[in-house]
């Protein structure tokens, strides 16, 4: 309620500071050492790469975008994002319900599993699917051998479509959990067990009751496992062929188009769809925070009122 | 019977919360589950509604065992201490959650819902969510909520525990006449004995460890305590531990006759502030000590004496019988009990009781 604490602290200026204030020194030195870091490493290079992707012209910029390969990469990300998330939302969904609302042995093991690919390096991700489904893989006998179910059906996964999305499965998984877990467990199960005495069967209890009471939870997660899957690099290249139109996202494409001699203004114009998608990731976020917060404040405003005009009546 | 426990009892892992407790509640009754922090009372409770299963025993609701039914299909209205609304509905959608549920066609759901915000003076707020409501609002939507599908028994726990003193008051008369409106089959837990006796047509009283200790009308477990626990957590209740000499029962200067126990017996007995009679007539009754201090309780005043050996009995009486006896702090007085209990010791029958009203003490117990 940070909110609160300055409107009250607003009209009562005094020359005294209260007492657990640090001196105005220390500070505006750390507010300044903050802005400063924030400039440095943050906003500097966001515009940097807008200057750059601009620097050859809006003309040159469009036509670099609307290059065959690069409009496949795009749509390539969006594909991988388009699979990845709604299977992340139904597994993150399924797996902080779990945590929050049973007790079972080996929980801390599942919330320790869950955050596995928080800690492994990405690119160790993606070589696990490569170790698994490769030439030499575990699964590889099972899916490729000559009657093998993915041999009939001319489907590979290591260096194609399929891995990629593996991968990108695997590094996004802890998003939705890790977003819902406290707030389903803040939530508590009291609305739920409200409804089964209402008569309520499981599943119109989540419906009705869980899933709205952590809606804005589950936004976030969504938008940053999105975000991820858009932007993920390491685990991808790994598993990818990097071929230019077939299995190159937007980050593959970036990074191939950066190696080129002269695609230095071309990879800055991908980077900069990227670094927008980024903005509107925050943006969205913002957004989401601030309406959860306005909601709150709306109805304790509403609640001060009806208080005052109410509160004396006999119930 | 509209619900009957048979020899329930409910563990989690090693702790009892419920032990061995078999009652039954009248079609219609108020009843209140009473007991301190720990007793088992909410987890009897939620027995019935189904949220939790027996460890051991039976429960019935109107004579069907409903052990093995879930709690959806128990037709019980539940009412959660911190209410449970749902934070993403409004008030009108909250009550009407258990009537869309059950498939009621919907004019009879506005009907329905329309009747219950009146009834319970909601009118207006309807477009309201719960976080714009008050906690004596909020209560009631939970509980305009479970009556919604018109449930065969009222389930409440602590309905009045989230709510401010003031409100308080208030909501327990206005549950009171709620229940003589409806007349549905309703329990309420409660940790507050005040608001147990004011509410309730029949007490439940559970210790803690979850043992069923006394059941019974307000009047009956307050003038009668079958042991000492409840005597102690009904009111309050001076209770002695004496010994017995030449069939006199004492403890430093008070005794008590108990004609044909044998010598060394330990017994204890209680008695209400009310039965201790003080007079500023020294001469008038046998016991003497003096008036240490007074407790304003409102109308009534509470007093606390303190005998010669130190042993402190409190007293109790009206503002004007305080000022018509010309009483004051410090002030030497003389004092009689007028009624007292033998109470049960463990694994003991409760002893009859005494009454002295209006007699001259006994002298046997004079000179110990």
């Amino acid at each position: 309620m940070p909110e609160s604490l300055q409107s009250k602290a607003g009209p009562a200026k005094s020359a005294y500071r209260r007492g657990t204030e640090e001196p105005a020194i220390i500070k505006w030195l750390m507010i300044g050492t903050a802005l400063a870091f924030v400039l440095l490493f943050l906003l500097l290079p966001l515009v940097n790469v807008f200057y750059e992707a601009f620097r050859a012209g809006a003309k040159y910029y469009l036509s670099s975008l609307a290059e065959p390969d690069t409009v496949a990469s795009i749509r390539l990300t969006l594909l991988i994002a388009a699979i990845c998330v709604p299977l992340n939302l139904v597994f993150g969904v399924a797996a902080a319900w779990a945590i929050a609302k049973f007790e079972f042995r080996g929980k801390a093991l599942l919330i320790t599993l869950i955050d596995l690919p928080f800690a492994v390096s990405p690119v160790v991700s993606g070589l696990v699917f490569v170790l698994l489904f490769g030439a030499q893989g575990w699964f590889h006998h099972f899916v490729y051998g000559e009657g093998g179910w993915m041999f009939r059906h001319h489907i590979t996964i290591v260096f194609a479509v399929p891995g990629m999305v593996l991968a990108t499965l695997f590094v996004t998984f802890p998003f939705v959990a890790r977003e819902l877990i406290p707030v389903m467990q803040a939530t508590g199960s009291e609305q739920e067990q409200a409804a089964l005495t209402l008569g309520a069967s499981g599943l119109q209890t989540f419906w009705y009751v869980t899933l709205p009471s952590v809606k804005w939870g589950l936004l976030y997660g969504v938008i940053l496992c999105n975000a991820r899957a858009m932007g993920e690099f390491g685990a991808v290249t790994v598993i990818s062929s990097k071929i230019s139109g077939v299995t190159e996202t937007m980050p593959l494409r970036i990074e191939g188009l950066f190696q080129a001699s002269n695609g230095m203004p071309a990879a800055f114009a991908l980077a900069s769809l990227l670094a927008l998608l980024a903005l509107i990731t925050l943006g969205i976020k913002t957004y989401v925070e601030w309406k959860t917060q306005r909601e709150l404040s709306l109805g304790q405003q509403v609640v001060a009122g009806a208080e005052a005009t109410h509160g004396r009546r006999a119930p | 019977m509209s619900i009957e426990l048979k020899s329930v009892t409910k563990s989690f892992g090693d702790t009892t919360a419920v032990n061995n407790v078999s009652l039954s509640v009248k079609e219609g009754e108020l009843m209140a589950l009473l007991g301190p922090s720990g007793g088992g009372k909410t987890t009897v409770l939620r027995m019935i509604a189904g949220l939790e299963v027996p460890t051991t025993g039976d429960i019935f609701i109107r004579g069907q065992r409903v052990n093995d039914i879930p709690v959806r299909k128990r037709n019980i209205g539940f009412v959660f201490q911190g209410y449970a609304l749902f934070k993403n509905m409004t008030v009108q959608k909250n009550i009407a959650f258990g009537l869309k549920i059950k498939k009621w066609k919907r004019p009879d759901i506005a009907a329905r819902v329309e009747e219950l915000l009146k009834l319970l003076g909601l009118a207006g707020l309807e477009k309201r969510f719960p976080h714009q409501l008050s906690g004596g609002q909020r209560q009631r939507v939970a509980i305009a909520r479970a009556l919604a599908p018109k449930p065969t028994v009222l389930l409440l726990d602590e309905p009045f525990g989230a709510v401010d003193a003031k409100i308080r008051q208030e909501l327990r008369e206005w549950l009171v006449h709620l229940h003589q409106d409806l007349n549905v089959t309703t329990l309420f837990v409660t940790h507050d004995q005040e608001e147990a006796m004011e509410v309730a047509d029949r007490i439940v009283i559970f210790s803690p460890g979850g043992n069923l200790e006394q059941i019974g009308a307000p009047r009956e477990v307050y003038e009668q305590p079958v042991n000492e626990f409840v005597a102690k957590f009904i009111g309050v209740m001076n209770v002695l531990s004496l010994e017995v000499r030449n069939e006199v029962a004492s403890l430093n200067e008070l005794g008590f006759p108990a004609p044909g126990l044998p010598d060394g017996k330990r017994l204890q007995i209680g008695f209400r502030p009310y039965a201790v009679q003080i007079s500023p007539d020294l001469a008038q009754f046998r016991y003497r000590a003096i008036l240490r201090r007074t407790y304003f309780l409102g109308i009534m005043l509470r007093v606390e004496i303190e005998l010669p050996s130190g042993l402190t009995l409190r007293s109790r009486m009206t503002k004007e019988e305080y000022a018509q006896l010309g009483l004051h702090d410090g002030r030497e007085i003389s004092f009689q009990i007028r009624t007292y209990r033998f109470l049960a010791g463990e694994n003991e029958p409760l002893g009859p009781e005494m009454h002295f009203k209006y007699q001259p003490p006994p002298n046997i117990a004079e000179n110990i």
